[in-house]
């Protein structure tokens, strides 16, 4: 049964997770951190290591994300906020990075 | 958030809070900050002329010393567990804090500032060794971008544990009832935003080589 303060939430933001829930995300959390951890000292995978690191770094941010911050069950209006800067900023940085990373010829003198 | 929460504020167009709404933004802008030193961080990555280097060796000139990759996994990782389990400390007060449990608010909430606190001194001895290794903010690219990078972080943290220490005090001073939980809830918010930012920082710098 949910707790009185969360029976009168507001239409737009619904009742937040449960201490259980946040404790298994807590765990899932440490578990992908150390799975990080424990890929960069295998040598062996040292080919996949980015993609694998980024992938577990997306799922850690996105957790923390919907669950900790809530997006999950708050007005979808927040997560706007949120996401659209970062899709900006993930576009910002992939920019730069290919634009620095170009080989230009020496410019004549 | 409570019926009671919503009553504090006047009516909104959204119908949502505008302190929720207000830091929402904020965030929103401060993925944008962090975005700028990120990508300079990434755009320098591995362009540094002269060591320490973060993950290859360098021989120091000056005392032919040789310096091994500068960073410490190891203590990293533990300090990115403490911070991530701040995180979960300080759902778990708002959690106390909704329903009007103040031992558990109080207890979440201490021990969250503990995380930070720990997470910080990490931070604090990892450029104090650093230094005395020859990494400083002017040595290299890796230096100033490094430095610069965690640096705002770390200053971020600062600027959570000063802020949640406010709300502390006004939780042990009986000053903060359910109804006013969203004090707590958007001070909550700035803290996982500067986990979430240590997230990457941690895979970006740190793992990946």
């Amino acid at each position: 049964m949910s707790h009185p303060a969360e029976a009168h939430a507001h239409p737009e933001e619904h009742a937040h997770p449960s201490a259980g829930t946040y404790a298994k995300i807590a765990v899932t959390l440490v578990i992908l951190t150390a799975l990080e951890v424990a890929v960069y000292y295998v040598e062996s995978i040292r080919t996949y290591l980015v993609p694998i690191l980024i992938v577990l770094m997306i799922i850690k941010f996105a957790l923390v994300a919907m669950y900790y911050m809530h997006l999950k069950q708050d007005s979808k209006l927040f997560s706007g906020l949120f996401v659209f800067p970062i899709f900006i900023a993930v576009v910002v940085i992939v920019a730069l990075i290919l634009l620095f990373s170009i080989k230009h010829p020496q410019m004549p003198q | 958030m409570s019926q009671d929460a919503h009553a504090m504020h006047m009516p909104t167009t959204t119908g949502l809070d505008s302190r929720k709404m207000a830091i929402w933004t904020f965030i929103g802008s401060e993925c944008l900050f962090f975005a700028s030193l990120i990508s300079t961080y990434m755009v320098y990555r591995g362009k540094s002329l002269t060591g320490p280097y973060p993950h290859e060796s360098w021989t120091n000139p000056a005392n032919g010393e040789v310096v091994k990759g500068i960073l410490n996994i190891p203590l990293t990782s533990f300090s990115t567990f403490v911070l991530l389990m701040s995180s979960f400390a300080v759902v778990l007060a708002l959690y106390g804090a909704q329903r009007g449990k103040r031992g558990m608010l109080i207890g979440w909430l201490s021990a969250t500032m503990v995380g930070g606190a720990i997470f910080l001194g990490g931070q604090v001895y990892e450029f104090n060794h650093f230094v005395h290794e020859g990494l400083t903010l002017h040595q290299n690219l890796f230096g100033s971008t490094f430095f610069t990078l965690t640096g705002f972080h770390g200053g971020h943290v600062t600027v959570g544990l000063i802020w949640l220490g406010t709300v502390l005090v006004t939780a042990i001073r009986g000053k903060l009832p359910p109804e006013k939980a969203l004090n707590l809830e958007i001070a909550a918010l700035y803290w996982h935003f500067v986990d979430v930012i240590w997230i990457i920082i941690f895979t970006l710098i740190y793992l990946i080589k």
